[in-house]
């Protein structure tokens, strides 16, 4: 779930840097790299966190695996899709 | 035979981590679909477990290997801003590419897609390694865990498939290059 949810992160937030330019000035963690920094460590961070979350509230818990596989993979695939430029470009009206 | 610094960085970058990672993803793909078929599930001495998730660490260290020279090592040299007046923009390879209308794709959708799509391929064998060491009963008795962890192993591999195409082709048109040269065989230019 929390793969899921890093890698839809990052999709969000690379469409968001691309649209926003005072959201990829705030996103430039590290000037070489520009905005790449922020949304990968974004995402990383995120990625970590759910797992950290989650791994604690479900350690002792029988979870519905169905419907966890299912999200993440919704979460993929929004993730796969957001990154592909040509979306991106479409949901931003380019 | 003489490789410049940036190149030859470049090139550990792409055909050592990168390379390598995507043949070992591949190898457990193999093995994950294999598994799936066997009547008799094979049990591993310690020795044999300890190879495997050796196996498993060293592949997610490659992933990681590579996406984080690409984006904080390589990346900054392709999108270096060129000096006002320079005319020869072989050293900017960013600015080489969308000066031409034939090769400005390659950045619109090379570029603009690898520097993201990338990083899903740590991320995901991460987790895929993680499930295997960890929860590795759990893909016998649960096959939906085996269905998961195949499905993010083959977003890995295609994740960095991706990355590993676009990132040749873009080295292809403008190749990263600068820096100090580096004489490996032969006589100096």
């Amino acid at each position: 779930m929390s793969a899921g949810a890093g890698c839809s992160v990052l999709g969000i937030l690379a469409v968001v840097a691309d649209a926003s330019k005072p959201m990829a000035r705030w996103l430039t963690f590290y000037l070489p790299p520009g905005p790449l920094s922020g949304v990968s460590s974004m995402a990383i961070l995120l990625w970590l966190a759910t797992w950290i979350i989650l791994a604690r509230r479900w350690r002792t818990k029988t979870v519905a695996i169905a419907k966890v596989n299912a999200t993440a993979f919704l979460l993929l695939a929004l993730g796969i899709l957001l990154t592909f430029p040509p979306f991106a470009d479409f949901l931003q009206g380019k | 035979m003489d490789i410049t610094l940036r190149a030859l960085i470049t090139l550990i970058h792409g055909m050592l981590f990168g390379t390598f990672f995507l043949m070992a993803v591949y190898g457990l793909v193999v093995e994950l679909f294999r598994s799936a078929y066997v009547e008799q599930p094979s049990n591993l001495c310690s020795k044999g477990y300890s190879l495997e998730r050796f196996y498993l660490i060293c592949t997610v260290g490659l992933g990681w290997a590579a996406v984080l020279t690409g984006a904080y090592v390589v990346y900054p040299w392709y999108r270096a801003i060129p000096p006002a007046g320079v005319t020869n923009l072989a050293l900017y390879p960013r600015y080489l590419l969308k000066s031409s209308a034939a090769t400005a794709g390659w950045h619109d959708l090379g570029m603009e897609w690898k520097e993201y799509i990338a990083w899903m391929a740590p991320m995901a064998m991460t987790m895929v390694a993680y499930v295997l060491t960890k929860y590795r009963l759990s893909m016998r008795e649960h096959p939906q865990v085996r269905t998961t962890v195949l499905v993010f192993a083959l977003v890995a591999f295609g994740a960095a498939g991706v990355a590993g195409f676009l990132g040749a082709m873009l080295n292809k048109y403008a190749p990263v290059n600068g820096g100090p040269t580096i004489h490996l065989r032969g006589k100096s230019q």
